[in-house]
């Protein structure tokens, strides 16, 4: 299968690439860029004239909710969802029922997802067995079943010393660990940011300093280390200072940033409004320019959609007895476009905070349009207006803070290897 | 996203009654005023008047309160309503069956308006949006308590009270003592002082239990007691539960009271003429000492009686509405 993406925009952040060309593919990678290999017959053209041609979006946190909580969401809805979004790479986060800490948990849902012949879904597992946060999972046998990554997903490490063991086993063998800062104890029972609107509604309150104490213990472990950790969810100005300073420093972390927190603050609450209820909850309006200005300059490495499908029931209860989160993934374009275009970031820096980027924390040959890479490819159009609508959306959760919202980025075509695996005309 | 104020109608009218946050000073001095002829109705012979005849108001309360729904239930009686009390705790939701369920089957029973108490802070505004969301905009919500969150009826009869023996909100210095964080009491009589005018409002307690950034309702910080009753014409005392011992909140009841526990003594450091009110129940020792509770300057048990008329003042408002 030969096709050939006519007349686009391409735009490629790992190489700074941003020019009107025809990408040619064979074999399910990228086989020329401009000008079209000898004796290239494209099976199929995609007429990309007025689009932008972009490497395939790298997700670093989106739950598909299986095993265990297919009421939510189910892989073949997710992964429908995700194409949609332009999504091409995954990393799903291990806090599913069972949580993924067995291997053979692992090895079926990459199994599943490969025979859906989709996006590539890259299973981060469990760094403790259970996520209790006591002894350690298997990191050998998940990495050998296909985790890429080990985390305690939204479950925070409360005992310094499993973290300290836990970091030095993981530098050993060269496992990836991903580690979302928030004290368990200052968190505790907490479910709106600590300040006015909190206090105004009567919520019981989150501090700050329930980041930036677990930043600092997990920072230094790394100094202490030298263990590489990816910082997930960074929600706070000050917990953005910290990893600036740290990476000023010299430190070996990464951080990222969900796509709801660049553009939503407390105030968004409302009138208890259960669909903004997030983990790590949505911070002050200082904390919010905070977390643009740290994507801006780079100290917040990637953007993700942390997805987090919701079923309706979950929503409809009282604001702190709501399940937390919202569907992502159609939104990770459009909201990554919609920041750049406010903070006047162009568009190949921007979409660097959703290909090449996650795809090095991650560590998988992905988010790249160059030749011999693989032929994950979004074709988008980044001024289509659309609303985002329960009926526009794939994910089997439909809830979100930004139903209502118009939003600009649709996507025309998702390719992975090579294959057409989602088209919106 | 809700942003209209989800308790006024489209005409700016009182449909609900969730919070006092928003609520406009002609709402509150309307409910006032309405009140004031009611406190009467309860001492006649016939404590009745036909104003919510054939009426049927069910009381909703998944948190135990025998006070709140008692007053409660008395105004509706004595608005000739037909009342049902539901404690939920021991009911349907301890089956699994979920809140706006409950609220949906009551509502296919023709209740005309509900009386909510619930542990969840939102409880009422969801009850309500429900409501709206489904097409029932006749059916009422009264907030009888919802989590930290407000407790309208309780700020109304405490403006009532204030007024009563004070007149002018607009020349009053009001403090409010105790543990704010988890009042629904004091962050409901904040706003509604803060609406009618109210120049010095007052928040008296440790760090611990006074919220981040309760300054932005327009109060001012005291830690020190003493410093924060110097001058004032109202003190509000706030019942302290016993569970706050437990989440390193506060060392003991004894270490409160030495603090923070009115006796005649602080009582002293107010203008000569304050009032000392408290929510209910008191407890006698921790937040307040027996001479000051059942002192010449208490108006703890007016305010209970005034609570009724209140109670039957915002019912029969929000059900002609």
């Amino acid at each position: 299968m030969k096709t050939e993406i006519r007349g686009g925009q391409v735009v490629d952040p790992a190489s700074g690439l941003d020019r009107s060309a025809s990408v040619f593919v064979a074999d399910g990678r990228i086989a020329a860029i401009g000008d079209a290999p000898e004796a290239f017959r494209a099976d199929r053209v995609i007429d990309a004239t007025g689009l932008v041609v972009a490497p395939g979006l790298v997700d670093l946190a989106a739950r598909l909710r299986e095993p265990g909580l297919e009421h939510k969401a189910t892989l073949e809805s997710e992964i429908r969802a995700a194409v949609a979004g332009g999504v091409t790479s995954l990393a799903c986060p291990p806090d599913t029922d069972p949580p993924l800490d067995e291997p053979g948990l692992v090895a079926m849902l990459t199994q599943r997802a490969r025979l859906l012949h989709q996006a590539h879904v890259h299973p981060v597992g469990a760094l403790t067995h259970r996520l209790d946060g006591a002894e350690l999972a298997e990191m050998g046998e998940l990495a050998d079943a296909g985790c890429v990554a080990f985390s305690q997903a939204d479950r925070p490490l409360t005992d310094v010393q499993v973290l300290l063991r836990a970091m030095q086993y993981a530098g050993t063998f060269g496992h990836r660990v991903w580690l979302r800062p928030q004290d368990a104890h200052l968190s505790r029972g907490g479910v709106a940011h600590d300040g006015e609107v909190a206090t105004r509604l009567g919520l019981p309150a989150i501090p700050v300093i329930a980041e930036t104490v677990a930043l600092a213990t997990i920072l230094a472990v790394v100094r202490a280390t030298g263990v590489r950790v990816h910082l997930c969810r960074l929600s706070s100005a000050d917990g953005v200072a910290m990893v600036r300073a740290a990476k000023a420093e010299g430190l070996p972390v990464t951080a990222d940033v969900g796509i709801h927190h660049l553009h939503l603050c407390d105030v968004d609450i409302g009138w208890f409004d259960p669909l903004a209820n997030f983990v790590p909850p949505l911070r002050a309006t200082r904390d919010r320019d905070a977390l643009r200005a740290g994507v801006e300059d780079g100290t917040i490495d990637a953007i993700c959609s942390d997805h987090a499908p919701v079923d309706d029931d979950a929503k409809q209860v009282p604001f702190a007895e709501a399940d937390p989160g919202a569907t992502g993934l159609e939104l990770l374009l459009p909201l990554t476009l919609k920041w750049a275009s406010e903070a006047r970031v162009p568009l190949v820096r921007a979409l660097a905070r959703v290909t090449s980027l996650p795809a090095a924390i991650l560590g998988v040959d992905a988010g790249t349009i160059k030749v011999g890479a693989p032929a994950d490819i979004v074709v988008f159009d980044p001024r289509r207006p659309w609303r985002v609508e329960r009926g526009a959306l794939e994910s089997q959760g439909k809830n979100t803070p930004f139903l209502g919202l118009e939003v600009e980025g649709r996507v025309r075509a998702t390719l992975v290897g090579g294959a057409v695996v989602h088209e919106n005309s | 996203m809700i942003s209209r104020n989800p308790q006024l109608n489209a005409e700016g009218k009182l449909t609900h009654l969730l919070t006092l946050e928003g609520l406009p000073a002609s709402v509150i001095t309307d409910i006032l005023d309405t009140a004031h002829p009611f406190v009467s109705v309860g001492e006649r012979e016939v404590k009745k008047v036909p104003l919510l005849r054939g009426k049927a108001i069910f009381n909703l309360f998944f948190e135990n309160s025998t006070r709140t729904r008692t007053t409660f239930e008395i105004a509706a009686k004595r608005l000739s309503a037909d009342v049902i009390n539901l404690n939920i705790g021991a009911s349907s939701t301890s089956k699994g069956e979920t809140l706006l369920d409950t609220v949906d089957n009551l509502v296919a029973m023709n209740a005309d308006m509900f009386v909510v108490r619930h542990s969840q802070s939102g409880a009422a505004h969801l009850i309500a949006s429900h409501l709206a969301a489904t097409g029932r905009p006749h059916v009422h919500v009264v907030n009888a308590g919802d989590g930290r969150h407000a407790h309208p009826s309780q700020g109304l009869l405490d403006l009532y009270t204030i007024r009563h023996y004070k007149r002018d909100f607009r020349a009053l210095s009001v403090a409010i003592v105790g543990d704010v964080l988890h009042s629904r009491v004091a962050r409901s009589l904040i706003h509604g002082l803060a609406t009618l005018g109210t120049p010095d409002i007052r928040v008296i307690g440790p760090a611990t239990i006074l919220p981040t950034g309760i300054e932005a309702l327009g109060v001012r910080r005291f830690h020190d007691m003493r410093a924060g009753l110097a001058g004032c014409d109202v003190v509000v005392m706030l019942r302290l539960q016993s569970e706050r011992m437990r989440g390193a909140l506060l060392p003991s009841t004894g270490e409160f009271f030495k603090h923070y526990g009115l006796t005649a003594e602080k009582l002293a450091l107010a203008n000569p003429d304050a009032i000392v009110m408290h929510p209910g129940p008191m407890n006698r020792g921790v937040e307040i000492d027996s001479p000051v509770a059942d002192g010449a300057r208490s108006v703890i048990l007016p305010q209970v009686t005034f609570g009724i008329a209140v109670r039957m003042a915002v019912m029969s408002i929000i059900a002609g509405n």
